[in-house]
Order: structure tokens, then sequence, then C-alpha cells
């Protein structure tokens, strides 16, 4: 015993020197190869200003702000658009699960088809298609199509009734010669995202649902059925109960696959974090930092998503107990 | 008689077996109605088939402009690579192709299906490559389109497996120092975006390498894929791994196996036959990931197609039936892939022993 103690200490001392002397070559050469190119290191671009513009911004932004607060921009537009998406998409999959068990042939068929259409594409082909069509085949502003009174959809996105505006309680967007004005208009950029991202995650969110409810024994819904529950009632207080806890986990993985497939929102020019970061990377040529702190955002995302998987598990467990 | 009742017995059963699912049916089929037409009527009644810009013009989208795959199909399936060598990727694509399905049958698994393996990959590379049996040398910077989409997806998985498994089996190590390096390696990857691997391999391998040492990009970014796949791979082998009963290991012991020959007879076999579905969707992911390649400027399928339509002013507005046509091909692999998967699952009746 004691020698086997001693042998694995050795080979773990000797694994650390050999991951040390990789580690200070590495950091040797880089930083050789670094000064031959008249490359510099720090962190000191992100005080300076930007110097470049920002397409869209939720925080306001200029581009003599600092390249810290364009990051921060971009991070702000990456929630933006993830948090809806991970609505609309936890949404959409729940009921696509639920029409591919039901009993209607043509609902089954139509659920199956979103889902093994959605899932075998790549969700970059999807963004690139949606854009394509956003972009060149709508209309143009000025003859937007109608989707509703006062939400019109054009080449330049999608115009919505919003709350506040000059005008009184609603802001109403109205069609004109020169396009459309008032209103809250979102950009096809920010519209595709949107749609690609949530219509890909709910063909997940769906088979996850789909699992989860059929991994609930079948005798469940036949005593529910018989003690008289109505199918309604079965879901709510059987089936959705047992099935949340075999549902939650993959589903939180699914929504923080999302978070970091917003990161596609590079090819379509939408300036979410890796956009404004690749672009302050070209700009400034600091590639390791650039990336480094891409990669450290997107891991405090995922810790917290962890937290909030495990936190969510812990509630609907007691959910659970209780119903 | 019989068969009218057995056909309202059907239609009842499937379309009208409540009043929510009779409404249903019945506003799925006046969808159906209000669109489908429309929809044929574009994918083929009004679409037009010729390589013609003008007809295709002419019909201003009321049609499919399948004329574009017509005109285009060999830039988007080979991307740059020299008009007149193109039977070489098409030769390269068919053989891969060939072992990848293969693999996939049952009976022709063991030596002969290695062998294949190990003759298909370097023809794969002398093919697109050249240099050798008065082959023009061709630069992996003219790869592109589905052989490309096809290698990366391939070596890939191949080069990440054993990785995985190396991974998978650090994380169960008595050793603190390396079951810590071994989980820091698989939870950075899996927190991060793949664009920021891309990324990385992209600019930054380059200025951790020696002078005078420089890896050409298609390298650099295949290697950003393997360490991205080993990491998720590695988890789930993990997990096959942990579903093997702990008797396994006594039984293994007690008859006098070592714990690298009790590993290798024993307990990966079993685990890693546990997990071949999960591995398979792996692969999906794979195969779906190397789109993004196009990111950093490697033309394969989605960039390809992109480089054969974004600098022809003639065909730049039929991008949409461009992008139909490599989903579909994405798709039919994908599809390939997820269903044998499925016939592989335990219960399905197909799975042996691997081994």
């Amino acid at each position: 015993m004691q020698g086997r103690r001693r042998r694995e200490l050795a080979i773990q001392a000797l694994l650390a020197a050999a991951l040390l002397a990789a580690l200070w070559w590495l950091l040797d050469v880089t930083a050789a190869n670094m000064a031959e190119r008249g490359i510099r290191s720090g962190f000191d671009f992100l005080k300076e200003p930007a110097g470049f513009a920002i397409g869209e911004s939720l925080l306001p932004f200029d581009s003599a702000d600092s390249t810290l607060w364009a990051l921060a921009a971009g991070l702000a537009n990456t929630l933006r658009v993830t948090l809806p998406a991970i609505v609309i998409s936890t949404l959409l999959g729940t009921l696509i699960g639920l029409g591919r068990l039901s009993p209607n042939l043509l609902l089954r068929g139509l659920c199956i088809a979103y889902v093994e259409t959605l899932r075998n594409v790549p969700l970059l082909l999807q963004l690139l298609a949606w854009y394509f069509v956003v972009t060149d085949l709508l209309p143009l502003a000025s003859e937007a199509l109608q989707l509703a009174p006062h939400v019109f959809l054009s080449k330049s996105g999608l115009s919505l009734p919003w709350v506040g505006g000059d005008g009184g309680l609603f802001d109403l967007p109205l069609r004109g010669e020169m396009g459309i004005a008032g209103g809250a208009a979102l950009t096809p950029e920010f519209l595709t995202l949107l749609l690609g991202l949530s219509l890909y995650t709910a063909a997940y969110v769906a088979e996850t649902v789909r699992a989860g409810i059929q991994a609930v024994p079948r005798g469940q819904s036949d005593a529910a059925l018989a003690l008289g529950l109505t199918r309604v009632q079965l879901f709510r207080l059987v089936l959705l109960p047992q099935a949340l806890r075999s549902i939650i986990p993959p589903l939180t993985n699914q929504q923080l696959s999302l978070t970091k497939n917003a990161s596609l929102a590079v090819a379509i020019g939408y300036p979410d974090l890796v956009s404004v970061a690749n672009t302050t990377l070209n700009q400034t040529g600091r590639a390791a930092e650039c990336i480094a702190l891409i990669m450290a955002v997107y891991l405090i995302l995922s810790l917290l998503t962890a937290w909030l998987s495990a936190w969510l598990e812990r509630r609907t467990g007691r959910w659970a107990e209780r119903s | 008689m019989n068969q009218v009742v057995a056909t309202q017995a059907w239609l009842r059963r499937n379309l009208f077996s409540n009043v929510f699912s009779g409404l249903t049916t019945l506003l799925l089929l006046a969808a159906a109605l209000r669109w489908l037409p429309g929809l044929i009527d574009w994918m083929l009644l009004q679409a037009v088939f010729k390589a013609d810009a003008g007809a295709c013009q002419a019909v201003n989208h009321a049609g499919a402009c399948w004329g574009v795959v017509a005109e285009k199909y060999r830039f988007i399936l080979f991307g740059r690579y020299p008009h007149t060598e193109q039977w070489r990727p098409l030769l390269a694509t068919g053989l891969l192709l060939l072992v990848i399905v293969a693999s996939g049958m049952r009976l022709l698994h063991r030596r002969f299906l290695l062998a294949a393996w190990a003759l298909v990959l370097p023809a794969f590379f002398i093919l697109m490559g050249g240099g050798y049996l008065g082959l023009s040398p061709v630069g992996s910077d003219q790869w592109g389109g589905l052989p490309l989409t096809l290698l990366l997806a391939t070596t890939g998985m191949l080069l990440a497996f054993p990785l995985a498994i190396l991974v998978a089996l650090g994380r169960q190590s008595r050793l603190p120092l390396l079951r810590g390096l071994c989980m820091l390696y698989v939870e950075l990857v899996r927190g991060v975006p793949l664009i920021s691997v891309l990324f990385l391999a992209s600019f930054l391998f380059p200025i951790i390498l020696p002078p005078g040492v420089s890896i050409d990009v298609l390298l650099r970014v295949q290697a950003g894929i393997v360490l991205f796949a080993a990491a998720y791979l590695s988890e789930t082998i993990r997990g096959g791994l942990q579903a093997v009963p702990g008797g396994q290991h006594d039984a293994a012991a007690a008859l006098g196996l070592s714990h690298w020959q009790a590993m290798r007879w024993i307990i990966l076999p079993q685990a890693l036959r546990a997990v071949i579905p999960s591995m398979m969707n792996s692969a999906v992911s794979v195969f779906k990931d190397t789109s993004l390649v196009t990111v950093v400027s490697l033309y394969e399928l989605t960039g390809s197609l992109s480089l054969a339509l974004a600098g022809d002013a003639e065909w730049r507005s039929f991008y949409l039936e461009g992008y139909l046509f490599i989903g579909l091909i994405y798709w039919t692999g994908c599809y390939a892939m997820s269903r044998f998967s499925r016939s592989l699952e335990p219960g399905s009746g197909i799975s042996r022993p691997l081994a």
C-alpha cells in the first residue's frame, strides 16, 4: 500500500513537472513570436475608445466609448436575443413534443416532420437561409406586409406597436411612402437570429419533452384515467410533475447550447458578444485577449446555468412530492 | 363492406377520436388546401430546371430556380478545386462515403473494415492533394465543398474517439492531478461555443508554434474540431463507463486480470457498446458543426455555396434554392446517421456484442 501511494505521488509529480515545462515553453515561444511580429499584449486596449460602430445596441453606445463598453453592449445584445429565444423555444418545443404524442395522425406527422427537418440541418445554414429570406425576398419597407393592424414586416425588419412615444399611451408604426415610422423596430439581423435559434432549439426541446413524458410508466396514465381524471388533469397532475424531473436537466443543457449557438450571430452580422470581440480582434490584433474574454464570459454563463439547473431540479423535486 | 367498416374505424381512431382531434384534422386539412398548391407550384410547376439565368429572372421567384443548382453544382460540391481535376474529389468523396456506409453494416465488420479504412484514408489525401502517381499537386487551400465537409467530420470523429476514451479514463483515475486536468479540459471546452475554439485554432495556434514551424489552416481547424468533439464524446463515454456494474470489475480482478486488461477486455467493450447511439448523435453534431468553419474562411459545403453565388450578379438572387440544395445534402447525412443510431438502441433487437 505504502509503495503504491509513493508511486502515485511520483507519477503526479512527473506529470506536474511535464505540464509546467510545457507551459513555460509555450509562453516562451509565444512571447518570442509576439515580440518578433510586434504584437503587444495586455488588456489596456479595453479602456481605449472602440473606434467602430455597433449596428444596434440595447446599451447606449458610440464609437468614442471604450472597447470594454462595446463588449458589454455585445453581451447585452447576446442576452437580448437569448432570453426571448429561450422562452419561445421552450413553449414551442413543449407544444410540438406534446403534438408528437397526439392520437391525431396528421398532427403527429406534422410534428415529427418538423423535428426531423430542423434537427438534421446545420443551424448556420438555417440562419443564412432565414437571413436571405428576410433581407432579399421580403418587400421593401414602403410596401411592407401588414401582418396585423400596425404590425409590419419588410426587408427592414419587423415593426410593432410599443408603449410610450409622443402620441399617447401607444406608439403605433405607420406605413408611408418613405417606409415605416414609429413603433418599435426589430432589425432583420435580430429577427433572423431570434427566429432561427428558437425554431432550431424547439426541435430539441420537443424531443426532450416527448421522451420525458414517455418515460413515465404507462400504468400511471391508466390509473389516473381509471380514477376519472380528465386528459388535462392527467397531464397537469400526473404526467407533467413526474416528467419534469427527467426533462429539466436536458432542457437546461439545450438552452445552454442555444446561448452558445447565439455566437453564430457573427455570420449574419448581428452585433453579439462574439461579433464585437471579433471586430475588436481585427482592429487591435489582440487575439489571445479577445478569445480569452469570449471564453470567460461563456464559462460564467455556463456556470450560472448549471447553478440555475440544480436549483430548478430541487424546486421541481419538491413540487412533484407535493402533488 | 368490411373494407368500408375498417376504413371508418381507422379514420375514427387516427383522425377523429374526439372533438379536439376532429377539429385539428379539419384545421390541418384546410391549411394544406390553402398552402400546398402554392408550394407545389413554386417547387415544381413554375420552377425553372435549366441553367438559364434569364429564364429564372423572368419567373421572378414565382417558381424556384433549380437552374442555379444545374449551373453551379460543381462549384458548390467541390469549391475552388481546379475544374479539370474534379474527378479526383469526386472519387475521393465516393470512396470515403463507401467505407462510412460499409462501417454501418454489421456483416462487413471486423478486420476487413479496418483494412478498408487504412486504405481509403491515405487514398483520399493522395487523390485530393496530388503530388504522387502523376497527379498534379493541389494545395489544401483549394479544397472545398463536400469532400472538405466529409474530411473534417470523419477525421474529426476518428481522432476525437481515442482522445475521448483517454480523457474519460483519466476522469476516473486515482491520481487527483490527472483527474482534475481531464475535468478542467472537458468543462472548459463544453462551456464555450465552437466558434471561439475555431478562432483559437485560426488566430492563436500560429502564435504558439515555434518559429519556422507553420501549420496549414485546415490542419489547425481540424485540430480545433477534434479537441471540441473529444470533450463531448468523453462525457458520453464516461456515462457508459459508469453504467458498467461494479461486479464486472470485481469479477475481472478475481480472474487475475490486471487493471488495464480488465479495462481493455471487460469494461470498455461493455461501456462503449452501451453508448453507441449517443456517440452517433455526437457524430451528427460534428457533421453539422463543420459548417462553422466557413467563419474562419475554409470553404466547405456552406462556404463554397457562398463563394459560388456571392460574386455572380446573375445568380445571386437564387441563394434560397442553393441553401435548400445543400440543406438536403446535410439532411440526408444526418437523417441516415440518426436512423442508424436508433436501429442500434437497446430493445431494437439488432445490437449485439461489439468485440
